[in-house]
């Protein structure tokens, strides 16, 4: 690898570390402005002034912010995301299993969303302006417009209820075989499939489109290419840098904006944690739960940047 | 006899009829038709140059004989016969047939109709072995022969390259190559050396020459620029708004021409200026001036010195990257120097255009190469024109109107324009616009940037003398920017050669174009082609021997 990419792929995830960082002090900033602090949050109704002070004083909570924020990402960094109120339990406990099974849905979904967008984008531009386009410029559109929890109640009213093909509860645990959980997540990922698919399909056709003006794709026809390989081998390299910055926004979207279709099929993820713990106002995992979503946001973003720069010949292969 | 010939016909098209569907902005599309009934013959290895400005539809027809369209080009009629059979009738199927195998086509910009993403050996066997004629393994083989004829330096290893890594001569050289490398029976030459600097176009035009004679292939070189296409054709055809004008041998197109259309062509460098001696008070000098883009460590200029004398023109001449537009960037302020100074009038001028009092601004005014971008499409004429007036001056109403149609009478254009929106004007219109533009302001210099760089021969050379007349009319001086020598020659009164940001060789026209010459300067001007039957030729034999001598 040459100097320039190392470079520049060093100041990105630079630059990501240091947005994180800016995003955590707002997390935790935002959780101290709210009325009342942890310790009352646990007294509830039973809080005497001695039994709140000295709760707070045990929970070190009469430092100064900067010393406590620092004792927070310290325990961050080294794995320690708290204690949750509601439950007592872990923080980092319980996040494990749900954050997997959020990958999991997530993975399924962007396996089958992101090529299927990418062939259908480029089937659109092959057949620019014909009926084809239309028909899956149309479709896709559809899909996105409707709500998600629309889709995902059709889907369950169909595929559940109607011909009873798959459950509508998506219920997994953690000895679950294989093929089960894959029964259990197809419609989530279905949902979560019609939702992402058509953002990502039309970028990708206007980005080949913006590229099928060049020079190059004329004389890529003028050496007798069929349409096909002149947009497959000489248009979609040089849109691939858009294409996969869409796709990463999609594959973040999967993640930390699944919560409403994890909330319908019931599914055990990060999402459903997360609005279950919003509405009994545990913020240490709210926090948690908030710092886990834009770290995968930056860093997906990072990976597309990083991609984009590797996907540029002129970086890869300077002068 | 007669017999003979129709066997060695390679090309043969017979009243080729072109049409389009354009979409004026707020009226109905239409139909026009950008080539009427024009026939053509092209024997095996011969050389048909077609000849003529913009819209005349050389590349039109170049790209019919592959069946192909650019937009929404159609060929509505008339048979293009290649081997022996309409091509017109063979549908897709038949033309992806064709093209990449038996005819090839060779871009004005390489450095565009190359794929930016693959390296250059799989752009240029990718023809050959999709149409199966030869092996990967023979196509290279076959692709380095060919980077060598064409003088590429490194053969064996240039194709490992992607297109950015190769300069635009070399990138022409290897399009050719990729063109030779399906050993195709025709090959279409449309505009090959003109995106090129003049010393680099001389050696891609002989290394084209020479591919053409030793491959035996035939070829449509298609050209504005006569001089180019007496080199490389046995025959050239004149075309005009679509239709034939005169179709000839070489030497009788450039030495006795029947119409009088060929005839303006061919003259069309022949303007009279007699040269003006500097005076002994310039208004306007640089001194010393450095420059750098950014906080690069490159200078684009290295210690300029020019001075410019009241009504006259000052010819700043050099290639691409010589410097040349820097040194306006410079003298207007858009660039502040790192060192030296512009002295205006006796005084020194702000380095930076922010700091220039509106008085300074108005003395010097920029006229564009690309006259389309530097207009507000959405302003008409009238407006356009008006605004330096309300700027600099404060004319209103009717006072505004006036003047601007003084100006439109002196770009010899007329009151009928003041309404007409950019997009309503041809290039030569646009220009004189963006020329009564700068007018406007009554400066005392106007930087005039590759001004006719973008234009057809004839109309450049209506400009040239408008701004000739101009000059004595205003006394308004030039700084003139051109990579065109022939240029230079019609209008300068003073030359400055640039090269690689240093001014090589600086004076009075008639002194600057005597010899001797320095080695850069003999090197641009033996480059010039000129229309004459084997100036390349000698050209290149006056380079060897130089060299040699060296």
């Amino acid at each position: 690898m040459s100097s320039p990419i190392v470079k520049l792929v060093a100041q990105r995830i630079a630059l990501g570390i240091l947005l994180l960082l800016a995003v955590s002090v707002l997390i935790f900033a935002g959780t101290q402005i709210l009325p009342g602090d942890v310790a009352q949050a646990i007294l509830g109704q039973s809080a005497t002034p001695e039994s709140l002070a000295n709760l707070r004083e045990q929970l070190g909570l009469n430092d100064p912010a900067l010393i406590r924020y620092f004792r927070w990402l310290g325990g961050v960094v080294t794995g320690d995301l708290g204690t949750a109120m509601s439950s007592g339990q872990d923080i980092a406990m319980s996040i494990k299993g749900r954050l997997w099974n959020t990958l999991f849905l997530a993975f399924w979904a962007a396996v089958v969303a992101v090529p299927l967008a990418i062939i259908l984008g480029l089937i659109a531009v092959r057949y620019r302006n014909g009926w084809v386009d239309k028909l899956i410029s149309g479709l896709a559109l559809a899909s996105t417009s409707f709500p998600e929890f629309f889709i995902g109640y059709v889907l369950v009213y169909f595929f559940a209820v109607k011909y009873q093909i798959f459950p509508g509860i998506s219920t997994v645990y953690d000895e679950m075989p294989f093929g089960e959980r894959m029964q259990a997540i197809m419609l989530p990922a279905a949902a979560l499939t019609l939702v992402v698919l058509a953002h990502m399909m039309r970028m990708t056709r206007a980005a080949i489109l913006n590229v099928m003006q060049s020079a190059y794709v004329e004389t890529a026809e003028l050496k007798g290419l069929s349409a096909f390989a002149v947009i497959r081998r000489h248009a979609f390299p040089n849109a691939i840098a858009p294409i996969i910055n869409v796709v990463m926004l999609n594959l973040a979207y999967l993640i930390v904006g699944v919560v409403v279709v994890e909330v319908i099929f019931v599914y055990p993820g990060m999402g459903q944690y997360l609005v279950d713990h919003v509405t009994k106002r545990d913020v240490p995992v709210v926090q948690a739960v908030g710092l886990i979503f834009a770290a995968v946001y930056i860093s997906l973003n990072i990976i597309a940047d990083i991609a984009a720069i590797v996907a540029n010949p002129r970086l890869r292969h300077p002068k | 006899m007669a017999d003979q010939r129709a066997k060695s016909v390679l090309l043969d098209i017979r009243n080729l009829r072109i049409e389009a569907t354009v979409f004026p902005p707020g009226e109905a599309p239409k139909n026009i038709v950008l080539v009427h009934d024009v026939s053509l013959t092209l024997e095996k290895g011969k050389v048909l140059g077609l000849i003529g400005e913009s819209g005349a539809g050389k590349s039109t027809i170049g790209l019919a004989s592959m069946g192909y369209g650019r937009g929404g080009v159609r060929i509505t009629g008339g048979e293009v016969i290649l081997n022996g059979r309409d091509i017109l009738k063979g549908g897709k199927e038949g033309f992806r047939k064709l093209r990449g195998r038996e005819v090839c086509y060779v871009a004005q910009s390489a450095a565009a109709a190359f794929n930016p993403a693959h390296r250059l050996m799989d752009q240029v066997v990718e023809a050959t072995l999709l149409h199966g004629t030869a092996t990967r393994a023979a196509a290279e083989k076959r692709a380095i022969a060919l980077f060598k004829k064409l003088s590429l330096p490194n053969p064996e290893s240039i194709g490992e390259r992607f297109p950015h890594q190769v300069s635009g001569g070399q990138l022409q050289r290897v399009m050719t190559a990729m063109a030779l490398c399906s050993e195709p029976d025709l090959i279409v030459f449309d505009e090959p050396t003109t995106a090129l600097d003049v010393t680099t176009q001389i050696d891609v035009l002989a290394a084209i020459k020479d591919a053409i004679r030793d491959t035996h292939v035939a070829a449509l070189y298609i050209t504005h620029d006569l001089a180019v296409v007496a080199q490389v054709s046995d025959e050239i055809m004149v075309l005009r708004h679509g239709r034939l004008v005169e179709w000839g041998g070489t030497r009788q197109i450039i030495k006795e021409p029947r119409q009088e259309y060929t005839n303006a062509l061919v003259s069309v460098h022949e303007i009279e200026h007699q040269e003006q001696k500097p005076g002994t008070n310039p208004f306007l000098s640089v001194k010393n001036i450095t420059a750098a883009y950014g906080r690069s460590h490159i200078k684009v200029l290295k210690n300029v010195s020019v001075d410019i004398y009241p009504g006259q023109t000052l010819a700043v001449v050099g290639e691409s990257g010589s410097g040349k537009s820097t040194l306006a960037r410079a003298i207007t302020g858009l660039l502040p120097p790192e060192q030296g100074t512009v002295t205006f009038d006796g005084r020194p001028l702000a380095n930076r255009l922010a700091d220039r009092p509106k008085e300074d601004l108005r003395q010097l005014q920029m006229i564009y190469q690309m006259a389309d971008v530097a207009m507000n499409p959405r302003q008409t004429v009238g407006t356009i024109i008006g605004r330096p007036l309300e700027f600099y001056f404060g004319l209103r109403g009717r006072e505004r109107d006036k003047r601007v149609a003084e100006l439109l009478d002196k770009i010899e254009m007329g009151k009928g324009f003041v309404d007409r929106y950019p997009a309503e004007l041809s290039g030569g219109q646009k220009q004189r616009v963006c020329i009564a533009r700068s007018l406007a302001a009554k400066p005392k210099l106007i930087i005039c940037d590759e001004v006719t760089s973008a234009l057809d021969p004839l109309v450049a050379n209506g400009i040239l003398k408008l701004l000739l007349e101009l000059q004595k009319e205003e006394n308004v001086a030039y700084l003139f920017i051109t990579h065109d020598l022939a240029t230079v020659k019609s209008i300068a009164d003073s030359i400055a050669v640039m090269y690689r940001g240093e001014v090589v060789r600086y004076g009075a026209k008639s002194q600057v174009l005597a010899p001797p010459f320095d080695a850069y300067t003999d090197l641009l001007l033996s480059s010039v082609p000129e229309m004459e039957i084997g100036w390349l030729e000698k050209a290149i034999k006056g380079r060897r021997m130089a060299s040699a001598g060296n």
